[in-house]
């Protein structure tokens, strides 16, 4: 073993945890801008094929010439520690492929359903996946400009947000803005938590 | 005889690559990490080309299965086919992203998941 691989061995590998925050919207409202302006890397995209059916596909034999379509998943990375990285995935625009959101969900962190003011309607389906998975989200109003300013309780009225989900204002083209957005995704999830404990948070200092 | 077919990026046949299988020898979360060591890269030059490509990736940095495959272009089923091997072969080390169970171990993520976005 020569010295330079000596070094590159000498420290034992540390296990490295990955987590990942889900940002889910309608098509068009800003997730890949959103996960652009903090992520490490530019966005990428990966892609899942299925049948139109909206189902995986899980036997090659069984994918026909037609009928098969792609389903693109923009995502980002912030490398927090040489042990630690974090992931936003923003999920496909269309809200048919459901069980792609399964899969996206499944672990993560918390999410923002982030809502474009100008296509409120667009945010209905987002909001009722989320209302029946057990993952902590909140509703992040994407402030473009000259999009119609409304108040949050007139947001939260209107799309019928639960008291108990935050909603915050963002832009998703800031960084600044993007990163207080998710500070408060993982500070709701720290209160659920300590709610589904039973307690109350321990008091710091 | 035809031109040399490449099936990448052809959308009908995406599992060319895996030979038409489609079942991952283990499940393997989007946003799991996997490393390949040194050695490890040395034996991945004998597993093909898709195999060899992904341990150089992985080599230099820890890399996603998600980012694998938007990488390569390999959709990510593909994807998971191909790492699941590399695993089983001992040519990639996969880090869990399991969800932390226990209260104490989830509260801990989330604060040094909060504590890396404070410092951004």
């Amino acid at each position: 073993m020569d010295f330079a691989s000596y070094e590159r061995a000498g420290a034992p590998p540390k296990e490295i945890t990955s987590a990942k925050i889900v940002i889910a919207g309608g098509f068009g409202v800003g997730k890949t801008t959103l996960v652009g302006a903090v992520s490490e890397i530019e966005p990428l995209t990966t892609e899942a094929v299925m049948t139109s059916a909206g189902q995986g596909v899980d036997d090659a034999s069984k994918v026909p010439d037609k009928g098969t379509t792609t389903v693109a998943m923009d995502f980002g990375r912030i490398t927090m520690a040489d042990d630690l990285i974090l992931y936003l995935f923003g999920t496909p625009g269309q809200t048919r492929f459901w069980f792609m959101w399964d899969e996206l969900i499944r672990g993560a962190v918390g999410a923002a359903v982030l809502v474009d003011t100008r296509r409120i309607a667009d945010a209905f389906a987002p909001l009722d996946y989320f209302e029946n998975r057990h993952l902590p989200y909140l509703v992040a109003l994407n402030c473009f400009d000259g999009a119609p300013r409304y108040e949050p309780d007139e947001v939260r009225e209107a799309l019928a947000i639960p008291a108990h989900v935050p909603l915050v204002m963002c832009d998703a083209r800031v960084r600044d803005s993007v990163k207080q957005t998710l500070v408060s995704v993982v500070e709701h999830a720290m209160d659920t938590l300590v709610a589904e404990q039973g307690g109350y948070p321990a008091p710091v200092g | 005889m035809g031109q040399p077919h490449d099936p990448r990026g052809n959308l009908v046949r995406p599992y060319a690559v895996t030979r038409g299988r489609t079942e991952p020898r283990r499940e393997i979360p989007i946003e799991a990490v996997l490393v390949a060591s040194q050695d490890a890269l040395q034996e991945a030059r004998f597993a093909g080309h898709d195999k060899y490509r992904i341990a150089v990736l992985c080599e230099s940095k820890a890399q996603s299965l998600a980012e694998l495959s938007a990488r390569t272009r390999h959709p990510l089923g593909v994807m998971r086919v191909l790492v699941a091997d590399m695993v089983a072969d001992g040519l990639l080390a996969l880090h869990s992203a399991v969800p932390k169970t226990g209260f104490a171990e989830r509260m801990d993520l989330l604060e040094r998941v909060l504590s890396g976005l404070r410092k951004l």
